[in-house]
């Protein structure tokens, strides 16, 4: 109780730090087929220091499905549609083409224009004009990387969206938050005991997550906003492996406070404990179905570690996994078609994907000690965690194993991988 | 493994150290978390819900003459000193050379009824962390549960488990793996 009080006065406001471990991102697996894309400079992009195209290629090249076309000789560089000459491009390969153009206004803000065409048909497909201000133009040219893959794939693009991740640097750890290319990290929790399974709200406004600084795991909420935290579950014993509701109001917690661990319902607020399951074991890392009316865990009632499913409305529980000894740690994609796992092969542990309707498993990662999944919202990515050497690293591979990705950091051993949702 | 106790009993107890084995350690400085806020203004922790599960500083009531006071839990040459239980791997089964030790802290509990002591359970760093929550969870809860039978009470007694995220020793092999296999007793005060 003591300790409890002194960390909670210890408690201090820092302004927003930029974190040490800044990761980058690189491809090291391709598609197969990409498709190749003309992104011309913007007109007047280099009055300023970000060059907004370059962010616009550099996301849709790192989502592995495209490959950039040079415009190189191509005078004068077109920043319109109607001046754009087909044949051009279609003579360098490309598939499609970009182009606009910066102009200030009057207000100090700046009319961002551009344009998507289809070379090989020769037609424009979509032009979008943004007013925003310098600070703004990063998060403009996600936006626009995102109307063009979404145009082009016929999926939303995830280039506006943010991560969360733990970081571990000697005895310090640190919650990050960062775009989902990897800039502008920012720490919004730091401590001297471990952090694990950061989770965001499904509006994105705040970050549950468990804490081992009261020397026990806690789970807490914090406001991405304010900074400002709660403490959702303390129990005696162990409080773990919080899970949104996808309406946000409620969360499932893992709580050992009955004795085991076993899963209850808590509000956001941390009242209102209702316990969901009953096994004589294990039954933890629960994940609800977008849907909202049902919830995957892992049990090992059956007599392994296995991947079950629960009706809320029913309370009726169906076993998912029956292939191998050990199957774990299940999210349900966001499309509703099935879960990411880990599963465990031989001894190594490896990312895998099972489709409900069709049962089928896809086994999407080699390990040997792969963890922690998390899906983009638009179900194509999954970001996990991995080792290098005897480093904790961050990876991606695409939902059809095609596109693989790996997320460094300098510094830091990065873990516990947290995508955040679609912005509103 | 064993040999290599026993070993390190030895030379401790001749060193004359005051413990054997390393209580988990947590570090010693008061554990603190920072938050950061874009903006000025107060945060701080505020705990809802249920009671705060703090283990409050046991008073030994010290039997005189019988080796079970507090003193006891740090004597090199007594078995309340022993504070680790090893586990094999995907296990919570108490092997049979650990039991001496959980019953001396049992009958510890027993002697001195206001002692509190918590038990904190640990993993090796293979599977998922949450997974190695709820095991290590589950070796925490067996030495409890060999305890209680063996005279100490329900409320003598909080388990906590730290998985895989506290390991003593940060190896890839088997060696490593071992030694974070583990129940730490722990008593309140410490």
């Amino acid at each position: 109780m003591h300790r409890l009080i002194l960390a909670a006065l210890a408690f201090m406001v820092l302004a927003v730090a930029p974190a040490s471990a800044q990761l980058t991102i690189e491809i090291v697996g391709g598609a197969g087929t990409t498709v190749p894309i003309a992104i011309v400079p913007f007109e007047n992009e280099s009055t300023w220091p970000l060059g907004i195209s370059g962010v616009v290629a550099a996301d849709l090249q790192r989502s592995g499905l495209f490959r950039q076309v040079s415009d190189a000789g191509i005078v004068p560089r077109p920043s319109r549609a109607e001046d754009v000459k087909f044949a051009e491009f279609r003579s360098r390969g490309a598939d499609a083409v970009v182009v606009g153009s910066m102009r200030p206004q009057a207000d100090g803000r700046v009319e961002v224009r551009f344009a998507l065409l289809d070379v090989v048909k020769a037609t424009p497909l979509t032009a979008m004009t943004y007013t925003v201000t310098p600070a703004q133009f990063r998060a403009t040219a996600h936006r626009i990387a995102d109307v063009i893959y979404e145009k082009l794939t016929g999926d939303p693009g995830v280039f506006s969206t943010r991560i969360a991740y733990i970081t571990r640097q000697g005895g310090r750890f640190e919650l990050v938050v960062a775009d989902a290319d990897g800039s502008n990290p920012q720490a919004v929790v730091g401590s001297n005991e471990p952090l694990l399974s950061p989770a965001w709200s499904p509006d994105g406004t705040r970050l549950a997550y468990v804490s081992m600084e009261n020397k026990k795991p806690v789970v807490y909420v914090q406001s991405m906003a304010t900074g400002q935290r709660q403490v959702l579950a303390n129990f005696r014993g162990s409080n773990s492996a919080p899970a949104w509701s996808p309406d946000g109001r409620r969360l499932a917690v893992t709580l050992t406070k009955d004795g085991g661990s076993q899963i209850f319902l808590i509000n956001a607020d941390g009242t209102g404990v209702q316990r969901l399951l009953n096994s004589a074991g294990i039954d933890t890392e629960a994940s609800f179905t977008p849907d909202g009316k049902a919830l995957l865990f892992s049990s090992d009632r059956g007599g392994t570690p296995q991947i079950y499913r629960l009706t809320i409305a029913s309370g009726a529980v169906e076993r998912m996994t029956f292939d191998g000894g050990h199957n774990v740690s299940p999210h349900a994609t966001p499309d509703g078609k099935g879960f990411v796992f880990v599963r465990r092969d031989g001894g190594r542990f490896m990312i895998a994907i099972q489709d409900f309707a069709t049962k089928q498993v896809q086994v999407l990662t080699p390990g040997p000690l792969d963890e922690s999944p998390s899906i983009a919202p638009n179900s194509k990515l999954i970001i996990y965690a991995a080792q290098q050497g005897s480093r904790g690293i961050l990876a991606g591979v695409s939902s059809d194993g095609r596109v693989k990705q790996r997320l460094v950091s300098p510094a830091a051993d990065v873990r516990e991988p947290a995508w955040g949702p679609l912005p509103r | 493994m064993r040999k290599w106790i026993i070993a390190a009993f030895l030379i401790a107890a001749i060193a004359g150290c005051a413990s054997t084995e390393e209580t988990p350690t947590p570090d010693d400085k008061a554990a603190t978390a920072t938050t950061t806020t874009p903006g000025a203004g107060t945060s701080g922790a505020t705990t809802t819900g249920v009671a705060p599960s703090g283990v409050p500083a046991g008073a030994s009531s010290g039997l005189p003459g019988a080796g079970t006071g507090s003193a006891a839990l740090k004597d090199p040459r007594n078995i309340l000193s022993k504070r680790n239980i090893y586990f094999d791997y995907d296990q919570f089964t108490i092997k049979e050379e650990y039991k001496p030790i959980v019953e001396a802290h049992a009958k510890y509990l027993q002697a001195n009824r206001s002692a509190r002591a918590i038990l904190q359970g640990n993993s090796d760093e293979r599977g998922t962390r949450e997974y190695n929550i709820a095991l290590a969870q589950k070796r925490a809860d067996a030495v409890k549960n060999l305890m209680l039978l063996l005279g100490a009470t329900e409320i003598q007694i909080e388990t906590v488990s730290f998985g895989k995220e506290k390991p003593r020793r940060e190896g890839h092999d088997e060696a490593s793996w071992a030694e974070n296999r583990r129940v730490d007793i722990v008593h309140a005060g410490e």
